[in-house]
């Protein structure tokens, strides 16, 4: 053991000094500081008490595009001085559990995404009897207001996968191919149909295995290799665009990637012309409208979309937007 | 367990009669081979889909198979390491994202030669391994609960050091630091044969494949490897450093996820925390096609090397075949259980000739 040990530290020290040895004068945190030159902190707008809202969604762990959503709510709540709870659950009956906990709480406010709205049933009902006012987000755009929430803020994923539809046919394009990185997600399923609703050409739906990059790389080259006429990769979600690119450059195709969803290597990529085009529901907008309509509520009686869902996408990006929005998506909002 | 089980002593005096004296035709001795079945089970699937998937048979599609057979192989061997001394592993999925966060995310941080995160990872994960071991020579508990513990606790801090860190979910993009093209040479380049690209990640398998196959056939530690597997209490009764045996062990799968992990990162540039989870179960999957039992002492690197094959040829295969992918699982399933039953069947049948 003490020989073990002695082999240890000598390592730690090794790895220690090289890394003071070692620097990138290209790159990393030293550049990222250089552009956050100043950046406001964010104080209370409004001077109303501090109510609390809890936010529950259906996110997995270390999900990038709830991450945004989350960022955009904590924006709006440190402005409207709101006390923000956030917490999730990818299994719906933990959800629902987690809902009856901000219950329990007596919260001033929820708001939570129906992915599987009859298992949130129940629970959105307690919160309304409990006269905790509900807003929903994202998904549900259909049960939101037969389950008495006050309005609901998304995109409607069919109208999302139509959009992607018709821009395909603008672009041409005869056979593309939807990339369902988690099998058995109403919601990806909804955007390929919505896909196949509109374009002309034919679309085939590949599964991959989204917890595994190297799993989703191969399967999109292999399926590239089997069939050239494909001419149009359409991932669902922003970090499987560019392994989509990886894969069409393994299989030596030329079929165009387009993608929802962004993240900051997708509107890079956008802008130097790798992907296509980039359908955006503006995840930042859903966390951020969430908090801000429902202190409206509390402050005001505001209520907006008169029961109809409040649209936050699907909006088309392009080359053209890219480069404006690249900014944004390097600090996590876009 | 009985593959490397001493031969009973000779009476004295009967030296024809001597077993040990007795030439085994090489026919027999590959026959006896643990990685046997699975070799017949692998070329079984590869006609199959040779038949079946029109575009299989292509050198760009075997590429593409061999780099996804690679990427489970690469952890598969040490996994099966494991296994044939005896022990699981279930944090090796994760593991695999720990060490590619860990590159990154120090390089990043510290605005290092990436190469500094590079061996650093190495270090903390190799770490881990030693964590593994240790925890489980030392208590009580089997390595499944321990390990269990183990994959909870980096998948947990997967995601939260890397959201206390860098503020999202995902790592930033490293790709413009120096050092970057050249650890993407060693860990996620391409080589070029005959105009067909190939991933580097083969030739760290084919290479962890014949390090692993020399240790455990040429040397003590792979005659510790089996003993420990076969049985602790008599291995430990002749004097093998069990415990060393087993946190050694671990360190391999360790490092497994470390040329996992860097390939993960410099192929991708950024990393996302929630990834890997699931993936331990892959490389037991691949172990146990490949011929380990999960009781341990028996198995051979080559045979995890083989399952993964199996398995890389037979998800790729089924979307080279254009199946309807809403029965993707099912086939997997169904191709599993057939490469693996037509496996054991070969090794019963070359068990009763020999």
């Amino acid at each position: 053991m003490a020989r073990t040990r002695t082999w240890v530290s000598i390592a730690l020290a090794g790895a220690l000094g090289a890394s003071l040895a070692g620097c990138s004068s290209t790159g990393g945190k030293r550049a990222e500081d250089a552009r956050k030159a100043a950046s406001a902190q964010g104080r209370a707008a409004v001077d109303t008490p501090r109510w609390t809202f809890a936010m529950v969604t259906h996110s997995g762990d270390g999900d990038t595009f709830w991450d945004i959503v989350q960022s955009g709510a904590k924006q709006a709540a440190v402005k409207d001085n709101i006390n923000f709870l956030y917490s999730h659950n990818a299994e719906a009956q933990q959800q629902a559990q987690l809902v009856d906990a901000a219950v329990d709480k007596r919260v001033d406010g929820i708001i939570v995404t129906l992915a599987k709205p009859d298992a949130m049933k129940a629970a959105v009902a307690r919160a309304e009897k409990a006269g905790i006012p509900v807003i929903t987000v994202n998904s549900g755009s259909e049960q939101s207001k037969a389950f008495g929430a006050l309005t609901h803020i998304g995109q409607d994923e069919t109208i999302a996968g139509e959009a992607v539809g018709d821009e395909l046919n603008k672009r041409g394009r005869k056979k593309a191919l939807c990339i369902l990185h988690e099998q058995g997600n109403v919601g990806h399923e909804q955007r390929c149909a919505g896909v196949k609703k509109t374009f002309h050409g034919t679309v085939q739906n590949l599964y991959v295995q989204g917890t595994s990059m190297p799993d989703v790389q191969s399967s999109i080259g292999a399926k590239l290799q089997a069939d050239k006429s494909i001419d149009s990769v359409v991932t669902l979600g922003a970090p499987y665009a560019d392994t989509a690119v990886k894969a069409r450059k393994d299989a030596g195709s030329t079929a165009e990637v387009d993608t929802f969803d962004l993240n900051a290597k997708v509107a890079a990529e956008l802008k130097d012309g790798t992907l296509g085009f980039a359908v955006d529901q503006q995840p930042y907008l859903q966390g951020y409208e969430a908090v801000d309509l429902l202190w409206l509520y509390k402050y005001n009686a505001d209520v907006l979309g008169g029961g109809k869902p409040v649209l936050t996408g699907p909006q088309i990006i392009t080359k053209d937007q890219a480069a404006a929005l690249e900014e944004y998506t390097k600090r996590g909002t876009r | 367990m009985t593959a490397t089980a001493p031969a009973p002593a000779p009476s004295p005096g009967t030296k024809a009669d001597d077993e040990r004296l007795v030439k085994t035709s090489p026919l027999r001795k590959l026959m006896g081979r643990p990685e046997l079945g699975s070799v017949v089970g692998a070329v079984a699937v590869f006609l199959f889909f040779a038949i079946f998937a029109d575009s299989f048979v292509r050198a760009a599609s075997l590429s593409t198979v061999l780099y996804a057979s690679s990427t489970i192989g690469i952890m598969a061997v040490p996994v099966a390491l494991l296994m044939i001394g005896g022990e699981f592993d279930l944090s090796a999925g994760v593991m695999v994202t720990s060490s590619a966060l860990i590159s990154s995310m120090l390089s990043y941080q510290l605005t290092a030669n990436v190469w500094v995160g590079v061996l650093v990872s190495l270090v903390v994960t190799l770490g881990i391994g030693v964590f593994n071991g240790v925890m489980l020579t030392r208590t009580d508990p089997p390595s499944f609960i321990i390990t269990l513990g183990t994959f909870l606790m980096l998948t947990g801090m997967n995601l939260g050091f890397t959201k206390l860190i860098s503020g999202t979910v995902s790592t930033k993009s490293i790709a413009d630091m120096q050092g970057f093209s050249s650890a993407k040479d060693v860990f996620a380049s391409t080589f070029t044969i005959g105009g067909v690209d190939f991933k580097i990640t083969i030739l760290w398998w084919l290479a962890l494949v014949v390090v692993a196959t020399w240790i455990l056939l040429r040397t003590r530690v792979g005659n510790w490897i089996y003993a420990v597997g076969g049985g602790e209490m008599a291995a430990r009764a002749v004097g093998v450093p069990v415990n060393k045996t087993k946190i050694g062990l671990y360190m391999g799968v360790a490092f497994g996820a470390w040329i996992s992990g860097q390939h993960l990162l410099f192929s991708f540039d950024v990393v996302q925390s929630g990834e890997g989870v699931g993936n331990e179960l892959i490389y037991i999957i691949a172990a146990v096609i490949g011929g380990c039992l999960i009781t341990g002492g028996y198995g051979s690197a080559v045979g995890a090397a083989v399952g993964a094959l199996i398995f890389g040829m037979v998800s790729k295969g089924i979307v080279f075949a254009e199946w309807n992918p809403d029965w993707f699982k099912f086939f997997l399933g169904v191709m599993l259980l057939l490469a693996t039953l037509l496996n054991h069947w070969v090794r019963k049948r070359a068990e009763v000739t020999k």
